[in-house]
């Protein structure tokens, strides 16, 4: 069986909108559309699922603002207390204030660098990772769209044509 | 599309007829092009610049801190100038980047990426400072809250130094995450139109293998929105931290809370400054001028208005507040900074940061690069003086009159000082040589509302873009990999491959040594002449799909063809055999 799927390449934001609305109007699965820039709205069009990625931070953040309470409770308080300017460090709710700098530091320290590595791991981005577009000028001025055929290639190949790609790759694998 | 309109009055922020190729040209030009002379030359400057300071560093470190001009009323001075200084700095790209971002204003994006190099590169001079200050850098660990063989001493979080450890560590790193996640696609496109092999994997390198999915830029989008609402408070916590070290002292002069906006004022108004000072050349020199336009410089010109007037606000509060406070030591510590022997350092802090900019209203003076130049220069001259007044001004007349003296550098204080410009500059123009300096996937996603182009087009009455329905068809056959060993495919993928390059004749033709193309060697030259590959004229007609084909049936170094760039190689030997 040869599995088959089209590149069809476009050459201008509008254009591929106006194409990922058709082909989805049309019930085609929409696999995978690579972009040079953001373009406002694809995500939707193409029907990805919102990103949680901002929720995976705040979660962060509250891990950040834990760890700094808990880690200046055991300096500051429990371990070492100090008694400075005849205000003794016995308890970190009356010391708190002096801690707000650092528990927000702590804070933003957290929610910041962990979201990045979620965002790095989960789109795969990492030193030597071998990049996977399919074509070059997809990082220049080309978006590609991929779609896979189901015994429909005439009839993909005549939409796809008729949305105004410019190109169209299509790449056959056999078994 | 509805969403590309802009208002026909904005100005557009991308001059001249040009489309997404011609962005990405114009942004990799400066980095795929060589340095020219006056490269070379302002960078053995910094460079010198800094060895010089690196060797007055090393003097300061194997002698001790008594090479500098401290004594003992003056017991801080220069060391921590400079590094309020080079922090201050820093804040203008994280103001620029975070805050414009969430402000949605487009004409950052072709400044920002600049200014957080910035950003980065002034945090780094900043924190040298306090390392070096330590008198025993190699302790510097100390600052770190680890368990330690002195039983159960640890750091004291009550201090505003230690915040200052924690929110300059943070900012830093930060800012880098920040702007390096915003680099991935510039360096992905820089990877994509490397030809030599050698960029290609260092680009594919740093890049992280950048794929631009759909999905890649849903999340690297809500990225960098989550981060510029991270960065935000972080910018205006850093240098509020920074100006507690000073105001929560007992020191007339410093003792003030007015400190934290009024050092974040300041720091965005000097960190402007020093952004306008390097895009102005930068755009002259990269030949960016169509990307950063009279229009950013009048822009930033204006928020360099707008800060110097809260920083003069500022100025003027203090006064008011020493003489209102009723508290005599306060009283003079400020007629003093006026008046006292230092009253060159508090006239030239006035005019350079609250007089200067005031030309800036009006719009001629604002939108010329010459004067903006200048200006920016002044300010941040005055924005160093800002801080020597206030740290050396303080110190020098203390409560007691037989101590009060004066403050002078020696030539360790001022080597060090021009050691970290150096080091600034030779970071700096290293990245202007070898960084995309604009965030072109940015630039790109604005440049159908705020491009000249399109704006001419939109005024025409004239559709952004049309659709063509003649693409080219082309077919490309890829075998799975338990096939390739089968010798039995392979004579059918042969004469596809010949089919499409053309045959040679071996019996009334010469066969070319293609051993001359970087890539082919001995034995690759072998299977190609196998294949019935024999002239640079069949090696150069190769494309995509050939080499694909190829690969599948040599099963040797796949990909290589590609990096090596076989077909252009063998184009030019075959122009130079002709």
């Amino acid at each position: 069986m040869a599995a088959t799927v089209i590149h069809a390449y476009y050459n201008d934001d509008d254009v591929l909108m106006h194409a990922v609305k058709r082909i989805k109007e049309a019930k085609h699965h929409i696999e995978e559309v690579y972009c040079p820039f953001p373009v406002h709205g694809l995500d939707k069009a193409m029907g990805l699922a919102p990103t949680r990625i901002a929720i995976t931070s705040f979660m962060y953040g509250v891990l950040g603002l834990a760890v700094s309470i808990v880690m200046m409770n055991y300096i500051m308080i429990t371990d070492w207390p100090m008694d400075i300017g005849g205000k003794p460090s016995f308890s970190y709710i009356e010391n708190m204030p002096a801690f707000v700098p650092i528990m927000f530091e702590m804070t933003v320290f957290f929610a910041a660098h962990l979201m990045v590595i979620t965002f790095y791991l989960r789109s795969k981005l990492w030193p030597f990772k071998e990049a996977e577009n399919p074509d070059i000028r997809t990082t220049d001025d080309h978006f590609v769209m991929e779609i896979e055929v189901h015994d429909n290639e005439s009839e993909l190949k005549e939409l796809l044509l008729d949305t105004g790609a410019v190109e169209l790759n299509i790449i056959k694998t056999s078994h | 599309m509805a969403s590309h309109y802009e208002a026909p009055i904005r100005k557009p922020l991308v001059l001249g007829d040009k489309g997404y190729h011609d962005v990405s040209v114009d942004i990799a030009a400066p980095v795929e092009g060589r340095a020219n002379r006056h490269w070379w030359i302002v960078f053995s400057i910094a460079l010198a610049a800094l060895l010089w300071g690196i060797g007055a560093i090393v003097y300061t470190i194997s002698t001790g801190i008594g090479t500098w001009g401290l004594n003992k009323t003056v017991n801080w001075a220069w060391d921590i100038t400079n590094f309020v200084w080079w922090v201050g700095i820093g804040h203008a790209g994280t103001l620029i980047s975070a805050v414009l971002l969430l402000f949605r204003q487009k004409w950052r994006m072709a400044i920002n990426r600049s200014a957080e190099a910035m950003t980065i590169f002034s945090v780094i001079q900043a924190g040298l400072f306090p390392i070096i200050h330590m008198g025993r850098p190699w302790l510097a660990y100390w600052v770190v809250p680890i368990p330690n063989q002195f039983g159960s001493l640890w750091v004291n979080f009550n201090s505003p130094l230690l915040w200052d450890v924690f929110a300059i560590s943070t900012y830093l790193s930060v800012s880098l995450v920040f702007w390096w996640t915003g680099l991935l696609p510039d360096f992905g496109m820089i990877r994509d139109r490397a030809v030599k092999p050698f960029q290609k994997k260092i680009y594919s390198l740093v890049s992280f293998g950048w794929t631009g999915r759909a999905k890649d830029w849903q999340r690297f989008e809500e990225v960098s929105l989550v981060l510029a609402g991270l960065a935000t408070p972080l910018v205006l916590s850093v240098h509020t931290i920074v100006s507690f070290d000073f105001a929560t002292s007992v020191i007339p002069g410093w003792h003030t809370t007015i400190f934290p906006p009024y050092f974040v004022a300041g720091a965005i108004f000097s960190g402007f400054a020093m952004v306008q000072t390097l895009l102005l050349i930068m755009r002259k020199v990269c030949n960016l001028e169509a990307y950063i336009t009279v229009q950013h410089i009048e822009l930033m010109n204006i928020v360099i208005m707008i800060t110097g007037s809260i920083v003069g606000c500022a100025y003027i509060t203090e006064l008011f507040i020493a003489w209102y406070s009723g508290v005599e030591y306060e009283q003079y510590a400020f007629l003093n900074r006026a008046t006292g022997p230092y009253w060159w350092a508090y006239l030239l802090m006035m005019s350079c940061n609250v007089l200067s900019p005031q030309i800036m209203w009006f719009k001629k003076i604002r939108t010329s690069i010459m004067v903006s130049f200048v200006i920016s220069i002044v300010v941040n001259v005055g924005m160093w003086f800002e801080r020597f007044v206030i740290i050396v001004t303080s110190l020098h007349r203390d409560y007691l009159p037989s101590s009060w003296t004066m403050f002078s550098p020696t030539f360790v204080d001022i080597g060090i000082f021009i050691g970290t410009i150096g080091f600034f500059f030779v970071l700096f123009l290293l990245y202007a040589r070898t960084f995309p300096v604009i965030a072109q996937a940015e630039v790109k996603s604005i440049l159908k509302s705020s491009g000249e182009r399109y704006k001419k087009l939109r005024d025409e009455g004239k559709p952004l873009y049309s659709i063509s329905k003649n693409g080219i068809v082309r077919e490309t056959y890829i075998k799975s990999e338990e096939e390739e060993t089968a010798v039995a495919g392979q004579p059918t993928i042969a004469v596809n491959l010949l089919d499409s390059i053309g045959s040679f004749d071996t019996e009334n033709e010469n066969p070319d040594d293609l051993k001359k193309v970087k890539g082919i060697g001995p034995l690759m030259e072998k299977t190609l002449n196998k294949l019935g590959i024999f002239s640079f004229l069949q090696v150069s007609k190769m494309t995509q799909m050939e080499y694909d084909l190829l690969d599948t049936l040599t099963g040797a170094f796949p990909g290589r063809a590609q990096r090596d760039d076989w077909a252009g190689q063998a184009q030019l030997l075959l122009n130079r055999d002709k």
